[in-house]
């Protein structure tokens, strides 16, 4: 294998990534090639210097004071909810119908809750993003240069559609997080009106309890369906039946 | 690396979370650059932590979990918001060849002060790749998990970073050599 080959592996080699026969065999190859085994002395001394760099700050005491009386509420209150559950359990045969129709309504509330905090944050999302300097990271109208973009920066692929004959162009894209998970953001505009489709992986729990179909979320009217485990919100202030025609178009393509 | 495959109940969170508290502080120091931003990034990520333990998922890393949850809160703050950098297209197979001379000697006069200015120097995802590679140990699984980015883009990026680091080195020390 020739020198460049191995320089790619110098790295790897270093942080402990290569199989034990990769190892072995570019071991070798240090001892025989001077220029390779320059290269891991200063791979070698630039490591060291950043693990030296690296450690640099050091938190309050208060800080960890703070976190560990956060952290000690959090644990009283789940000791309390065993404790009430052993309880429940003595009492069951007697408090069954109560109990089911209390879990029945605190589940339907709970969901209803859950689904107003989603679109409430994706509305937090449409508006933060319209307002911002710079509201996309990747600025095109062709489908083929934003698609790639999103190529390594969010854990799935999906599909957008052709926008040709139709009043819908394409502005951009950009990375959005909800419930912690990366997705796509593409911004779509109709008519001077912007309108926000996000794609995320359907894994949240609360994303799946969700039904597909239009909603109204802070006076904005959107769409939800999922696709190919791929949860799609199409969200904005255009008029319903632009939402309805954009999500159409979205489902087709994918 | 701790990975657990018990249930999550089983293990005390305070237990898994609290020997991390240090190394999240030192990481979101270096995200936020500032403070007080990365005290509340800390408080944050616990709380936001405890919260979803039920929904962790055992078998998976909990600390690259810890350090996703707390990067995410990171870029969805303000300042976290306005460092978004776009990155060249990533290619996770073809990592560019490296043909310059090294530059061990010169490396080599790099001071701490210096190196951690450099890092300082860096873009967002270059410099919290390094950390955690290079001052948090992880692993480039454990670096996918904590990014969400596949192993073949850990790798690029982070041959890219030491690039963009060398690069910054180099010209502190030349500048330095100069008088600058």
């Amino acid at each position: 294998m020739a020198c460049e080959q191995w320089r790619v592996k110098l790295d790897p080699y270093l942080d402990g990534e290569l199989t034990p026969d990769e190892g072995m065999t570019l071991g070798t190859h240090l001892r025989q090639c001077t220029e390779c085994a320059a290269a891991v002395l200063e791979r070698v001394q630039i490591k060291r210097q950043v693990q030296n760099a690296g450690k640099r700050y050091v938190p309050d005491t208060k800080l960890r004071t703070s976190i560990t009386k956060t952290l000690a509420a959090g644990s009283r209150g789940r000791t309390r909810g065993r404790t009430m559950t052993r309880w429940r359990f003595a009492l069951i045969p007697a408090l069954v119908l109560l109990v089911a129709a209390f879990l029945l309504s605190a589940s339907v509330g709970r969901e209803r809750a859950a689904r107003q905090r989603i679109y409430s944050e994706l509305a937090d999302l449409h508006v933060a993003t319209l307002a911002s300097a710079t509201p996309v990271d990747v600025v095109s109208t062709d489908r083929h240069t934003v698609k790639p973009w999103f190529q390594g920066r969010i854990p799935f692929t999906f599909n957008l559609p052709e926008l040709s004959g139709t009043e819908f162009s394409l502005v951009g894209g950009r990375v959005a997080y909800l419930e912690q998970t990366p997705g796509a953001h593409l911004i779509y505009q109709i008519r001077k009106h912007e309108i926000s489709v996000f794609i995320f992986p359907e894994r949240e729990a609360e994303m799946r309890g969700l039904p597909s179909g239009s909603a109204s979320a802070v006076s904005f009217n959107a769409q939800t369906w999922t696709q190919d485990s791929l949860r799609y919100f199409v969200i904005g202030d255009a008029a319903s039946a632009d939402i309805l025609e954009l999500s159409k178009l979205l489902r087709d393509a994918g | 690396m701790r990975v657990f495959e018990e249930r999550p109940s089983a293990v005390s969170f305070e237990d898994l979370a609290l020997p991390l508290f240090e190394q999240l502080y030192n990481f979101a120091r270096w995200l936020t650059q500032d403070k007080s931003e990365a005290e509340d990034l800390v408080q944050e990520t616990y709380v936001k932590a405890l919260r979803g333990f039920s929904s962790f998922r055992p078998g998976t890393n909990f600390r690259a979990w810890m350090y996703r949850i707390l990067r995410n809160s990171f870029l969805s703050s303000r300042t976290g918001l306005k460092t978004t950098v776009v990155l060249d297209q990533e290619e996770s197979d073809d990592l560019p060849v490296e043909t310059a001379t090294p530059e061990s000697l010169l490396i080599e006069r790099a001071n701490r002060e210096m190196v951690q200015r450099a890092l300082e120097g860096l873009a967002v995802p270059f410099r919290e790749i390094l950390l955690l590679c290079e001052v948090e140990e992880m692993s480039y699984q454990e670096i996918g998990e904590t990014l969400s980015i596949p192993v073949g883009t850990v790798m690029s990026r982070l041959f890219r970073a030491r690039q963009a680091l060398r690069a910054a080195l180099r010209e502190r020390i030349e500048g330095e050599q100069r008088g600058v």
